[in-house]
């Protein structure tokens, strides 16, 4: 069985891309557009990665890496952070927030796989 | 699930993101709308900052190279904005305005696959730098060095992928293959970072072959084991022929979480290089994800453990290893790969939005009527299974419930294609502003009934319209604010923009306080240009209209703002040709208001059948005034043709149906047959002499233009219950038709042959569509 995937971006163009490429590799990927979204759409469902965006509204991807790490269900679930390369300090942020690695925006597919193979195989 | 022979796997999302780009753009012009006014809160800065973001997530997906650059630049701004390093000032507001048209422009023109200019949008870039230079000049620097790496990461992108796609293939130890020691002790954060030692042993001996020594000497005592703590060292011995830089990928995302140690020993276990980590420097640029270790800076025979501070290390990386690639040392200039980047992407991009959003909770009910169709159905089928016992009743109430749901149905279905006004509406606020700051007036923009929905094709059609009538009601209605003060008014003028849904259409209003309409002028100026003719009697209401006809558009208008060279009469066409009207009523001194009313959508209508000679045509109902079978003497036969009918006191033209279309056996006289007034764009009656009325239908709209050929008082057809086309009548168009009666005979003849062709090349087009 594939391995579940959920992708959290403001933007669907993301959202889009991320799953096209995942969903081709055979990973299950499910999606939400904001942290909040992202939280109820974990009730009740099991995860083996989440990757997320940084800037998003209502809740943004550090508050939301956060709170999952405060999640004994999601403590030991790796985390990916998207961002782009001027997001240095973001970047570190992530990382104190407990995340686990993270992908450079923009990203090929086959680098998309890669990293995604690296914490979750 | 690729396009076939496409380079590129995420051109298929090119649609999805310049649909995106529009929406945030419509967003973010509303939010600086919201700054320029005072009425914002810090979450406005972020939403700007975001909107601009995730333009540039996306244009560096498509290799967009201008767009990234520029919305680097401005995402610089938004960021110290967001941060309060830069304060909302009126100077800077404008410079987000100008940023946010170049950025619009620049999205144009990467959809269009246009090449941009080299210096287009310099001046907003020049204004930008202004705002990050006064802020310390830091921002500046670090800006430029930004933008050099995303170039950089566009143009080693590809490199980059094909360079992984080797590294994931098991090396094959070779006599050139290296030996590395590597020893790795995890910290306890590793694990709270969900980092697995395993994975990353795994990926280890993917790199070639490994000898594997674990320590477990901090092992506790199972009585004293913390479960989350760190226990265990390894030592690696690695025999590879793939690079260092390899080796340091594997450790990326835990370099920080453990003591590393890689040590590169030569053929006789000499050590040649040794590298202490962690070495705490992001390299990424070149490989699209993380790297804590300088790969670049660290080659073969160099011993560093030293911190390479950041921002010197494209120059030094330069220095030491110039032909390394993927490098992110070479900083390419932006100009070439902007060029060749805009041309590549044209063609993919030359289609254009052609999909829409929508609300689950319309695909929820939509989902909820198919259930419900399914329900009847099988109830319909059973009932006629059992034959005999089949009651009549019950098919009956089954064909009831069918068409009940079929026309909610039909009803969420169109609903899907609604949309509020409100993305329409969002970019006058804009206009109003820049307008009204060019011409010297102050002016306040009401906006009522934003969410107002209505077919996506009107709106996208509505735009151009609204915007020219309200430069209009900017430049001609309302004065200066001496003038107003004259004319003892506020300094302010306000124009109130509304929407409302009234009886099945949407109705937009754009209500001004200003001076109304000069009827004088006007009419002299109609008389001037051959509007009218020069003793033409014509009441205020129709003075007032004058300023839609065809030529009336005055040279000053052209000149104007609006720059154009569109007149009134331009907004009126297009209306019209949404199946609206546009109509405008002055109130002298006291402002002027000016009225839209279009059809809610463009894809069906609800039309009545009539019958002439064998012939069925349809007539919009929202046009149809009443239908009346007028007694004789309210009929006077014309001379020229057609007759005119007396109705309260007016008098109607009357086109009999038949003889303009050359229909054999239709009625000519308006007492015999039946009379449909139907209200043309003017607000004028005209009567269609029909035979009879065959029913009230909603009809699916099918465009003549795209089937067959625009045609003469026809509007467009539609396919009936029957199978059968049938054209749906242009009343404007019908209106303005003139049938001399001594070519009426050879007319009819000729027309009808005709007619029985057009009908059966539209049924074959339609029926092809």
């Amino acid at each position: 069985m594939g391995k579940r995937i959920l992708a959290v971006d403001d933007s669907k163009t993301m959202r889009d891309m991320v799953s096209f490429t995942l969903k081709g590799a055979g990973y299950d990927v499910f999606v939400a557009d904001d942290g909040v979204n992202a939280l109820s759409a974990l009730e009740g469902e099991e995860v083996d990665l989440i990757i997320t965006d940084i800037n998003m509204p209502n809740m943004n991807g550090i508050e939301l890496v956060q709170k999952l790490r405060g999640n004994p269900r999601f403590r030991a679930t790796p985390i990916l952070i998207l961002t782009t390369e001027s997001d240095d300090n973001i970047k570190q942020q992530g990382r104190s927030a407990g995340a686990t690695g993270w992908i450079v925006k923009p990203f090929v597919p086959e680098k998309l796989l890669k990293v995604v193979g690296k914490v979750c195989s | 699930m690729l396009p076939a022979g496409h380079d590129d796997p995420f051109a298929q999302f090119k649609v999805t993101f310049f649909e995106e780009c529009a929406e945030l753009l419509a967003d973010m012009e509303q939010h600086l709308a919201d700054l320029e006014s005072g009425s914002y809160e810090t979450e406005t800065l972020h939403a700007i900052f975001r909107a601009v973001h995730s333009i540039k997530a996306g244009a560096s997906a498509f290799s967009f190279a201008r767009l990234v650059e520029f919305s680097h630049k401005f995402e610089f701004l938004l960021d110290e904005l967001r941060d309060g390093k830069l304060a909302v000032e009126p100077d800077l507001v404008e410079t987000l305005f100008r940023g946010f048209d170049v950025l619009s422009d620049l999205i144009g023109f990467s959809q269009n696959g246009e090449i941009v200019e080299g210096s287009y949008g310099q001046d907003a870039l020049d204004q930008i730098e202004r705002f990050l230079a006064g802020n310390g000049g830091a921002g500046n620097g670090s800006s430029k060095n930004g933008s050099a790496e995303d170039d950089q990461g566009l143009a080693t992108v590809a490199a980059a992928a094909s360079a992984s796609v080797d590294a994931g293939e098991a090396a094959v130890e070779k006599d050139n293959s290296k030996h590395f020691r590597i020893e790795f002790t995890p910290h306890e954060a590793m694990y709270r970072h969900a980092n697995e030692p395993l994975l990353i042993i795994r990926e280890l001996k993917d790199l070639g072959r490994t000898e594997t020594t674990i320590d477990i000497s901090r092992l506790p005592s199972l009585q004293a084991l913390e479960p989350e703590d760190a226990y265990f060292s390894w030592v690696f011995d690695l025999w590879t022929t793939h690079e260092r830089e390899d080796i340091d990928e594997v450790f990326e995302f835990v370099i920080d979480d453990c003591d590393l140690t890689i040590v590169t020993l030569d053929s006789t276990d000499e050590v040649v290089s040794v590298d202490v980590s962690p070495c705490r420097v992001d390299a990424d640029e070149d490989d699209g994800f993380g790297f804590f270790v300088d790969v670049s800076a660290v080659s073969a025979g160099t011993v560093s453990a030293i911190e390479v501070p950041k921002e010197e290390k494209p120059a030094a990386a330069a220095a030491e290893s110039p032909a390394a690639s993927p490098s992110p040392a070479v900083s390419v200039p932006a100009a070439p790969p902007a060029g060749s980047a805009q041309a590549g992407g044209s063609a993919a991009s030359a289609v254009k939005a052609a999909s829409i959003r929508v609300d689950v909770d319309r695909v929820d009910r939509l989902v909820n009527m198919v259930g419900e169709l399914v329900i009847t159905q099988s109830m319909l089928a059973q009932e006629i299974e059992l034959g005999a016992q089949m009651s009549a009743d019950r098919v009956g109430t089954g064909m009831d419930e069918l068409s009940m749901h079929i026309r909610e149905l039909q009803e969420n279905v169109m609903s899907i294609r609604m949309q509020p006004v409100k993305s329409v509406f969002s970019r006058m606020p804009r206009i109003v502003r820049d307008v009204s700051k060019k011409l010297g007036k102050k002016v306040r923009l009401v906006t009522v009934g934003e969410d107002t929905e209505v077919d996506k094709t009107v709106i996208e059609e509505l735009a151009d319209p609204l915007t020219h009538m309200i430069r209009n009601s900017l430049d001609h209605g309302l004065e200066t604010p001496d003038e107003r003060r004259e004319a003892g008014k506020a300094e302010e003028g306000t124009i109130r923009l509304s929407a409302e849904h009234r009886g099945g259409r949407i109705v937009i209003e754009i209500i001004d306080d200003g001076r109304g309409i000069n009827r004088e002028k006007v009419l002299s100026l109609a008389k001037e240009k051959g509007v009218i003719s020069a003793d033409a009697q014509l009441s205020d209401n129709e003075i007032d209209n004058l300023i839609f006809a065809p030529g009336f558009s005055t040279a000053e208008e052209v000149t104007d703002l609006s720059g154009r060279g569109v007149g009134m009469d331009v907004v009126r066409r297009n209306i019209q040709s949404l199946g609206g009207r546009v109509s405008v009523q002055s109130f002298p001194g006291k402002g002027t208001r000016f009225r839209l009313m279009l059809p809610l959508t463009l894809a069906v209508l609800d039309g009545m059948i009539v019958g002439v000679a064998d012939q069925k045509y349809v007539v919009p109902i929202n046009s149809i005034i009443e239908t009346v079978r007028p007694p004789k003497k309210d009929v006077e036969m014309l001379v020229g043709g057609g007759s005119v009918i007396r109705i309260r006191g007016d008098y109607i033209r009357v086109l009999p149906i038949s003889q303009v279309f050359g229909l054999e056996g239709g009625e000519c006289d308006p007492s015999k047959g039946l009379v449909v007034l139907a209200e043309t764009e003017g607000g004028r009656a005209v009567g269609l002499l029909v035979d009879a009325l065959a029913g009230q239908q909603q009809v699916v709209i099918k465009s003549l233009e795209t089937n067959f050929k625009a045609v003469e008082g026809i509007a467009s057809a539609t396919i009936l219950g029957d199978g059968s086309v049938c054209f749906i009548l242009d009343i404007d168009g019908l209106s303005k038709m003139k049938i001399p009666e001594e070519k009426l005979e050879n007319r009819r003849v000729v027309a009808g042959k005709k007619q029985t062709n057009q009908n059966d090349n539209i049924a074959a087009g339609v029926a092809a569509e």
